[in-house]
């Protein structure tokens, strides 16, 4: 059989086009069959794949800015494919893919111990403490590629790895071995309004991600864009997900650096 | 009163020992045959309800709604399997045909059999799909691109769904009752044996190949096949 080329999916989000919509998020629940409540106030029990954060520099009226951030799941390659929730899991319900780079969740797998939830250091993860309820006639608008989780399950982002499944269906079929880079893009990339959202394959050059996440392998990663950061870059978890910002602070508090630790680099 | 004290003495006469351990011990002789003839009737009992009576009872059994001659078709056609079975353009598979295709030669009684007339006259003429029982349905947790195994793996129909295009008449749908799943799933031994590579259409018996075959074998924490192929 022929040995496909390794691949490494991966997102650049441009913050400085992002306007904080939230069609990425729309996009995302229903492309995914992530289910909602009709009383979704307490954020803390409530699913999103993909969330926008608000974040903002603190400062007083003529200073004041703000910026939001997409945050769908980082796909954390870590050191060779062990991310923090992969490593923990008991279950073998969550692994790390070697031939995409994405982080999979099987649910009929998961057995609900959290463990996962507690081990990722981006919230992306959630629990099901219901069994999703649809309104009248929406489950015959499910999306009939992607599982319905049931109670007791952790799901999360999955790069919309069903739709790589189709596009590999259909290059099966047309004979091609490849899939195209405009084959295989995510619901939220597609879902984007500004267009701040690029999907690819971060290990072929020719892809756009690639051409603005410069990622350097030999520095696991590192961009080598200077606008470029990845959240809690210093954990090591080496994520796949950049986001680009003209901002010093954007970036600062991507980085999460704490105050001490800023002035003492400074 | 009296009964008390005999009770009594014959509790203080265990305490010593003699009299109630011979009548136990001619008790056990009597009985040994018994006990050992009772063991043997309730072993094989339970056997029976194990391998006959369980699985008749765990799957229920219904008739196709149409009764198909696989044979008659295969020999009229000129593509063979795909030629109902066939791929979309998009590289999806379209499974079991609907009354689309079967229409084309079928929009009116052709031959003489009562099942075709059945057909037309309930299905066709009406404009009602056939609520066909599908032997091969996986749970709904699993995905399967038809188009890698067949188009890019060059896999042949045989190998997973045995002979059936050569069949004369469909075979009852079984269904399990607990799981819902087709009894193709498990295999029809009910045990689990499979001799043939389409007997049984178990995830062992998709992993066993894919691993044979090195199919996707990147796992990290196993450091072989993922789930994340079929499952997701």
């Amino acid at each position: 059989m022929k040995k496909e080329n390794a691949k490494r999916f991966g997102m650049v989000i441009d913050l400085d086009k992002c306007t904080g919509c939230g069609s990425c998020m729309v996009a995302c629940m229903a492309e995914n069959n992530v289910p909602f409540r009709e009383d979704e106030t307490d954020k803390l029990l409530s699913v999103a794949w993909m969330r926008v954060y608000k974040l903002t520099n603190g400062k007083a009226f003529p200073d004041a800015d703000e910026c939001f951030l997409p945050r769908p799941c980082q796909h954390c390659e870590g050191h060779h494919g062990h991310s923090p929730c992969v490593s923990v899991c008991p279950a073998t319900a969550t692994d790390y893919d070697a031939s995409t780079g994405i982080v999979s969740q099987i649910y009929t797998r998961c057995f609900g111990c959290r463990y996962c939830m507690a081990a990722c250091p981006y919230h992306v993860r959630l629990f099901n403490w219901w069994d999703p309820v649809w309104p009248d006639g929406m489950e015959k608008m499910l999306n009939p590629d992607v599982s319905v989780r049931m109670r007791g399950v952790v799901e999360k982002c999955s790069f919309c790895f069903h739709r790589y499944q189709l596009a590999r269906q259909q290059a099966d079929y047309e004979e091609r071995g490849e899939v195209a880079e405009n084959e295989y893009q995510t619901a939220c990339t597609q879902g984007c309004p500004a267009g701040a959202i690029v999907f690819g394959d971060l290990n072929n050059p020719d892809h756009e991600v690639t051409r603005l996440a410069q990622p350097d392998l030999s520095h696991e990663g590192k961009s080598r864009n200077p606008k470029a950061f990845r959240l809690l870059e210093r954990l090591g978890t080496n994520t796949k997900v950049y986001y680009l910002s003209s901002r010093e602070w954007v970036r600062r508090l991507g980085d999460n650096y704490q105050v001490k630790a800023a002035q003492h680099q400074a | 009163m009296s009964t008390v004290d005999e009770q009594s003495k014959a509790a203080s006469g265990m305490d010593e020992g003699h009299i109630p351990q011979g009548v136990e011990e001619k008790k056990q002789d009597g009985s040994s045959a018994t006990i050992i003839l009772f063991f043997v009737f309730g072993f094989i009992a339970s056997l029976i309800v194990g391998w006959v009576v369980f699985p008749k009872l765990l799957y229920s059994s219904r008739p196709q709604p149409v009764e198909f001659n696989h044979l008659v078709h295969n020999e009229m056609v000129d593509e063979g399997c795909e030629s109902c079975h066939f791929f979309r353009e998009d590289g999806s598979y379209s499974g079991v045909p609907t009354l689309a295709q079967c229409i084309d030669c079928h929009e009116e009684v052709q031959g003489d059999s009562e099942a075709e007339e059945y057909f037309v006259t309930e299905y066709v003429q009406r404009y009602r799909e056939v609520p066909w029982l599908v032997y091969s349905r996986q749970p709904p947790c699993v995905f399967f691109p038809h188009s890698a195994h067949v188009l890019k793996a060059g896999m042949d129909c045989v190998t997973c769904h045995g002979s059936i295009g050569e069949s004369e008449s469909l075979r009852p749908y079984e269904q399990n009752r607990i799981s819902r799943y087709s009894r193709d799933i498990w295999g029809h031994n009910i045990a689990g044996i499979s001799r043939n590579s389409w007997d049984r259409m178990k995830m062992d018996d998709c992993a066993e190949c894919h691993q044979r075959e090195n199919v996707n074998q990147a796992s990290v924490q196993t450091k072989r096949g993922g789930c994340f192929v079929c499952h997701h």
